[in-house]
């Protein structure tokens, strides 16, 4: 099977505070992935730098088999993140015209036709929030939301799916429904890397489970994972919390 | 990947061959069209009406400009009050002063240079570029380049004019706008202006909304967030230019703002609030203009108090609370 993405011999740091120190890892397609670690573990800086947002100061990153910094086409790729941003709590948007812009990618500086109409009306269905469509996103609850940015993600219809933290504020009902959905999506054939602050639900519902402390401390099966020592060596290390902004909210 | 790139080189040939035709095609438009379609329209109108509100050169001039403004300030603004921006059209309305200034004397020294609005609109454009470019190039608030901006284009401004044998009535006429002030190839300037704007913005909505949005995700779907930013704040600077003429440099930014948050207020989609907003801004032209002409105040003053009021009502008249 050929690879999502391959990470090799990493290293960030911020002006002279390293996050990450030789990364190495492989992400196969249709793979789910768990990635934790204590905070400022520089978990979402990978995240970034896997998905070429960031360039890493040193190795390399490929994404489908091209360098992830000259990866072109946005179209297969998904992005859900904790969404504390300004926009989705001011901004009169519909929830419809956040799907929509999924299609965004697809259509360039064409119109949006009734295909991409249809796929935006999938999108919202599969996630049931068809009966929201025309609500503004600000007045849904954080569980609503994360359902939107998914069909967004859907309706881009991604080979790949990056989620970081994405139940932060989201109640405990809501967090198991989005989780079966991540679960039936990966059945589909979608790669999923999840950024996730709460281990148990991760390893419930990851295949595979990486575990990371600015150092790669264990890559492997979620059973594999538990029955190692990797999560107490990498929380038992972990570095003064709050120190500095690297904290993996960002 | 293969179909990715096709799809976008397909998009580069359609724009190399079509923006020059386009850009042809307007100034075909402005220069032939436009004019006798001006006369038609207000002689008609002035024959129907037959009051001296729509039958003076003057006010025709003025009216057609603000109509003008209406529609292109609040589409710009829509964008710009999404991403906490509000106040960048007020710093390069500042920058524009200054090109006022250096224009008016240039223009006093070289009778052939004596367009000030041509470089108001080069000083906007530069003011606008090196805002952005100071917003990639350091980490500090979003607010210093504006603050820099605002200071700086009417210290330039200050500074020549204080230099220069300038009247102060012309300089007035920058800063505070005078409807009665509006020469006709201004008034093919904002219609070139004007049909840029739409134009692009018709070409680019969807790039600069997901962008104003969600630009992690934007940047995601791969979409030049550095190039749409750098566009949406040359257009604001073209914006501005034109509408300096009728508000003024320092009501400006009123006009970019003020119609948007009424709209925002009214309607939960981003589409329909841009429309919207449109829709309110021309009715604080249209208002403004007229109780400016019977009560004989200031015309750019009584454009914006006009809007304000028209946000008020829509805060305390909300549907949506």
């Amino acid at each position: 099977m050929t690879h999502a993405i391959t990470v090799e011999n990493v290293h960030f740091s911020y002006d002279d505070q390293p996050v990450l120190k030789d990364i190495s890892l492989a992400i196969e397609q249709g793979e789910f992935l768990g990635l934790i670690g204590p905070n400022g573990s520089g978990k979402t800086t990978l995240l970034k730098i896997m998905l070429g947002l960031q360039t890493p100061d040193r190795g390399t990153v490929e994404l489908f088999g091209t360098p992830a910094t000259k990866f072109t086409d946005g179209t297969r790729l998904g992005y859900v993140s904790q969404h504390s941003t300004d926009a989705d709590a001011m901004m009169p948007v519909t929830v419809r015209e956040v799907v929509k812009m999924g299609r965004y990618a697809h259509a360039g500086l064409w119109p949006l036709d009734s295909e991409d109409d249809e796929i935006v009306d999938e999108a919202l269905d599969k996630v049931g929030i068809t009966d929201l469509a025309d609500r503004r996103i600000s007045r849904l609850s954080g569980g609503q939301r994360q359902r939107a940015y998914i069909a967004r993600a859907l309706a881009s219809e991604a080979d790949l799916l990056a989620l970081d933290e994405p139940t932060v504020g989201v109640d405990a009902d809501s967090v198991e429904q989005f989780y079966d959905l991540l679960g039936e999506l990966n059945e589909d054939g979608i790669t999923i890397l999840l950024i996730e602050h709460d281990i148990s639900v991760v390893t419930e519902h990851a295949d595979t489970i990486a575990c990371l402390d600015c150092e790669l401390y264990e890559h492997c099966e979620t059973r594999q994972f538990l029955e190692s020592d990797a999560l107490e060596r990498a929380f038992s290390s972990a570095r003064v919390v709050g120190s500095n902004a690297l904290a993996g909210g960002d | 990947m293969a179909v990715g790139t096709a799809h976008s080189r397909r998009e580069l040939t359609a724009l190399a061959i079509g923006v020059p035709l386009v850009l042809l095609a307007f100034a075909g438009f402005i220069l032939w069209v436009f004019p006798p379609l001006y006369n038609l329209f207000w002689g008609a109108t002035c024959s129907t009406l037959d009051i001296w509100l729509v039958c003076s050169g003057f006010l025709q001039r003025g009216f057609t400009a603000g109509i003008l403004i209406g529609i292109t300030a609040p589409i710009v603004g829509s964008y710009l009050v999404n991403r906490q921006m509000a106040l960048i059209g007020e710093a390069l309305a500042h920058t524009a002063f200054g090109g006022v200034a250096i224009g008016l004397f240039v223009g006093a020294a070289v009778p052939s240079l004596n367009y000030p609005l041509l470089f108001a609109l080069v000083a906007a454009a530069v003011g606008a570029l090196g805002m952005q470019y100071i917003a990639v190039k350091t980490d500090g608030y979003a607010d210093i380049p504006i603050a820099i901006m605002l200071t700086g284009g009417f210290a330039v401004g200050i500074a020549v004019i204080s230099y220069g044998v300038v009247f102060s009535a012309t300089v007035e006429s920058y800063l505070f706008g005078d409807i009665l002030f509006v020469p006709f190839e201004n008034v093919q300037l904002m219609v070139g202006l004007t049909l840029i704007v739409a134009a692009t913005v018709a070409l680019t909505h969807k790039q600069l909304l997901f962008i104003t949005f969600d630009r992690e995700a934007a940047r995601l779907a791969r979409i030049n967030v550095w190039f749409y930013d750098t566009l949406l704040i040359v257009l604001t600077a073209l914006v501005v230019v034109a509408a300096m003429q009728i508000l003024g440099a320092i009501l400006v930014a009123g006009m970019l703002v003020i119609p948007v948050a009424a709209a925002m207020q009214l309607t939960s989609s981003f589409n329909r609030g841009l429309l919207l907003s449109i829709v309110l801004g021309q009715g604080a032209i249209f208002g403004g203009i007229f109780l400016s002409y019977y009560w004989n105040i200031a015309t750019g003053a009584m454009i914006i108090i006009v809007a304000i009021i028209m946000y008020i009502a829509s805060v305390v008249g909300n549907p949506l609370q």
